[in-house]
């Protein structure tokens, strides 16, 4: 076992050399540029690509350009950048494109603080894109985490043929704890079409995505944003051929919740008090979990390590005996939404928001929520 | 011997770039429509060869033919 | 007896055909003119080409019309895509297709950058003078004074000449023609193919729009060929095209050819000095 003092960025970077990144594209922007320094070192010597785009837009279609051409490809960036990146992440959904993107937040919008770190992208990492779609977002909380998360990232990209979103925050990026590298990961290649008459753009089971056929090979594919048929031939006046593209894009994802929900429960089964977070403000949370059961408070922690899709079942069940629930969030108010979708009509729902300066949400405040005037 | 135009009517959308380029004046555009409802180009006078038509037809649509040959 | 076809249809889809495009677009002469210098060059097919474009009417002329890989792109962001397929897959003859508003306007930032990386991609610029798939509104190189959707009192943006401004990049190979100057406009296409094969390669062929320039100028397709038969002026050196251009006319010709590394050769120099220091 190989350990590493990394801080988070530099862990995203290794987790996704792990994984048989081979490809990077990025434009400089604080808090993610370490990610694009480690790769703008690592990728010439180890046989791989590295690009420094001439903006943020050229970085996401490099990367689907290269993704088509076979390689593990992806980019990172930070709030203004990802907004650039939009349109190019909704053509990669339309075209399923495996690619991994790295949105490290920082307090916006516009430039708003560069290098102050914040969540307010929450729902841009789930909705920015105009139209149907869908797309995993990872949120990790720790350099591990970020770590782990990024070779997982690949994995899913990889598998369901859809770009990964790795939402980091300058608080992980910059924070350096001891990682443990793995020593192999084995990521399996993606597949191709068993001949041409195999379709690349349709699937009989949502959940499995079509074969990719890579470039240069002889398949003559042809990839469109348009709306396509399962051959890739454009269609962009039937009602049936929209439909059920965009339908099976979305449920490729949504039917695939149980494979891509990850979370974190820790404390009482039958709490009173549930604390919901995701990312670096869970380390305050942590905290006060401990701080309230040590006060004799029966609370839990429900942390979303995936953030998108949402297993509505999970977060009702782990929200179930909870009659307060403390959201803390350096937003001002984001996940709360589907905290007031998914818990107990009766229950109490606090919401603990502060963005800006850098400063984190800390434990006393989550405790100080938890117990209202009841102390 | 000689060359004449051979004309695929399922993509000639009638534009009659041939005719008006035709440095021997060996096309025109027909009288009736065909199934797509274009007037596609007939020959009426003697093709020299020289593949200007073909050149510039931008729906693939005129292909000549010398000696039994069409462009290499 | 097989009936004799035109030459490109060995390049196309047959199962697409006939073309989206509107009667007489000049889109299909582009192709006839590129297929033809690769019918010269001996390339039977197209599995090693991978043709990359935007949005606009000119951006179907690969996707799904030629018989290749294609990617149809965002509306600007084709030579970006291309990059990246050119750089993860270096074997691969990129070629960009795409209008003057893909390329120049919106996408305008990507090509002078490919242009500086000398990157090695084959970029057609098909400039037909508007925005044609949106109905025929101002472009970047609309000429003064003409009425488009967006200018109906006339244009007085004075237009970009895109191709004298490349010549001063570090692009290999910088060509314009007209569509009337087919022959001229296939051996471009044959250099940029053997003989350039390497660095950033750009061509810009003039073919006005039929329905948003040449129909409201009240012309034929064949008569415009005519006309720019007169208006294109070939030069033989890029100090001869102000005066050209001076002169109302249409400066044409190969502007720039030079055989230095492009980008992919770079990138491998660049990489193996990368190993050692590495291994220091
Ligand atoms: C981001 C974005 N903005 C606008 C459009 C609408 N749009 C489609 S094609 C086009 C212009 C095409 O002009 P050009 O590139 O010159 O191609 P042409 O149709 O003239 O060949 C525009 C503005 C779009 N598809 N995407
Ligand atoms: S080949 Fe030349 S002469 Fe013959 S029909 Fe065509 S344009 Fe006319
Ligand atoms: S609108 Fe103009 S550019 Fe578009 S297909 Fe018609 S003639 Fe060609
Ligand atoms: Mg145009």
């Amino acid at each position: 076992m190989v350990r590493a003092l990394l801080s988070g960025n530099e862990a995203v970077a290794e987790g996704a050399l792990a994984a048989g990144c081979n490809f990077f594209a990025g434009y400089p922007i604080t808090p993610s540029s370490e990610i694009m320094h480690y790769m703008a070192r690592e990728l010439p010597k180890r046989g791989g690509s590295f690009i420094q785009a001439e903006d943020e837009l050229a970085a996401i279609n490099m990367v689907i350009g290269a993704s088509w051409a076979g390689a593990r490809a992806m980019t990172a960036t930070s709030g203004p950048g990802f907004s650039l990146m939009q349109e190019g992440l909704g053509y990669a959904i339309m075209t399923e494109t495996p690619l991994v993107i790295v949105n490290v937040m920082r307090a916006g919008p516009a430039t708003g603080q560069a290098t102050k770190a914040a969540q307010g992208d929450l729902m841009q990492a789930r909705w920015g894109r105009h139209g149907d779609q869908m797309i995993p977002v990872l949120a990790p909380s720790s350099p591990q985490e970020a770590y782990d998360l990024t070779i997982e990232a690949f994995a899913i990209a990889e598998e369901l043929r859809t770009p990964v979103v790795v939402l980091s925050d300058e608080f992980i990026a910059h924070g350096r704890e001891v990682v443990e590298l793995r020593e192999k990961v084995e990521i399996p290649s993606r597949r191709k079409p068993r001949d041409p008459s195999e379709p690349p753009f349709g699937s009989p089971d949502p959940r499995i995505a079509p074969p990719m056929p890579p470039l240069g090979e002889g398949y003559y594919v042809i990839v469109t944003g348009s709306t396509h048929n399962e051959y890739g031939y454009r269609d962009v006046h039937s009602f049936e051929t929209h439909f059920r593209l965009v339908k099976r894009l979305v449920d490729k994802i949504r039917l695939n919740v149980d494979k891509l929900f990850r979370y974190e429960v820790l404390g009482d089964d039958d709490a009173e008090v549930a604390i919901v977070c995701f990312g670096s403000v869970s380390r305050s949370a942590k905290q006060a979990l401990r701080m309230l059961r040590s006060r004799g408070v029966r609370a839990k922690l429900l942390r979303l390590v995936t953030l998108w899709p949402m297993n509505d079942e999970v977060v009702r069940r782990e929200l179930r005996s909870a009659k307060t629930i403390v959201v803390p969030e350096m937003n001002l108010g984001q996940l709360i939404y589907d905290v007031q979708r998914l818990a107990r009509e009766d229950s109490r729902i606090v919401a603990v928001n502060k963005v800006g300066g850098g400063i984190p949400i800390y434990p006393s405040e989550i405790v100080e929520a938890a117990l209202g005037g009841s102390r | 011997m000689g060359c004449s135009i051979v004309v695929d009517s399922r993509l000639c959308k009638g534009c009659g770039i041939c005719v008006e380029l035709c440095p021997a004046r060996a096309l025109e555009l027909s009288k009736e429509l065909s199934p797509s409802g274009y007037r596609n180009p007939v020959q009426t006078g003697k093709c020299v060869g020289c593949r200007t038509c073909e050149m510039f037809c931008p729906d693939f649509a005129i292909a000549v033919v010398c000696n039994g040959k069409g462009s290499a | 007896m097989s009936v004799a076809k035109h030459f490109s249809r060995k390049y196309l889809r047959e199962e697409v055909l006939p073309t989206p495009f509107c009667p007489g677009c000049f889109n299909g002469v582009v192709m006839n003119a590129m297929f033809k210098a690769m019918e010269e060059l001996g390339i039977e097919d197209l599995r090693n080409f991978v043709f990359v474009s935007g949005i606009g009417c000119s951006s179907w002329i690969p996707n799904p019309l030629i018989r290749a890989d294609s990617l149809h792109t965002l509306h600007g962001r084709a030579v970006a895509v291309a990059t990246g397929v050119k750089l993860a897959n270096p074997r691969l003859n990129v070629v960009v297709i795409g209008g003057d508003g893909d390329l120049v306007a919106i996408g305008g930032n990507h090509l002078l950058h490919a242009a500086r990386r000398n990157m090695d991609l084959l970029v057609v610029m098909v400039n037909n003078m508007v925005y044609a798939m949106t109905r025929g509104q101002l472009a970047p190189t609309t000429p003064l004074g003409f009425r488009t959707a967006t200018t109906p009192y006339g244009n007085f943006e004075p237009p970009i000449n895109v191709a004298k401004l490349l010549i001063n990049t570090n692009a290999n190979y910088v060509a314009r023609w007209c569509v009337s100057n087919f022959h001229k406009l296939k051996q471009s296409f044959k250099e940029a193919l053997s003989e350039v094969s390497k660095g950033f390669r750009f061509i810009e062929v003039v073919a006005p729009c039929i329905t948003y320039v040449v129909r409201y100028e009240g012309k034929t397709p064949g008569q415009k060929i005519k006309e720019l038969r007169e208006a294109c002026v070939e030069v033989k050196s890029i100090s001869e095209i102000d005066d050209v251009e001076r002169r109302g006319k249409i400066a044409v010709g190969v502007f720039k050819k030079e055989l230095k590394p492009g980008y992919v050769e770079l990138y491998e120099s660049y990489a193996s000095r990368a190993r050692e220091a590495s291994q220091k």
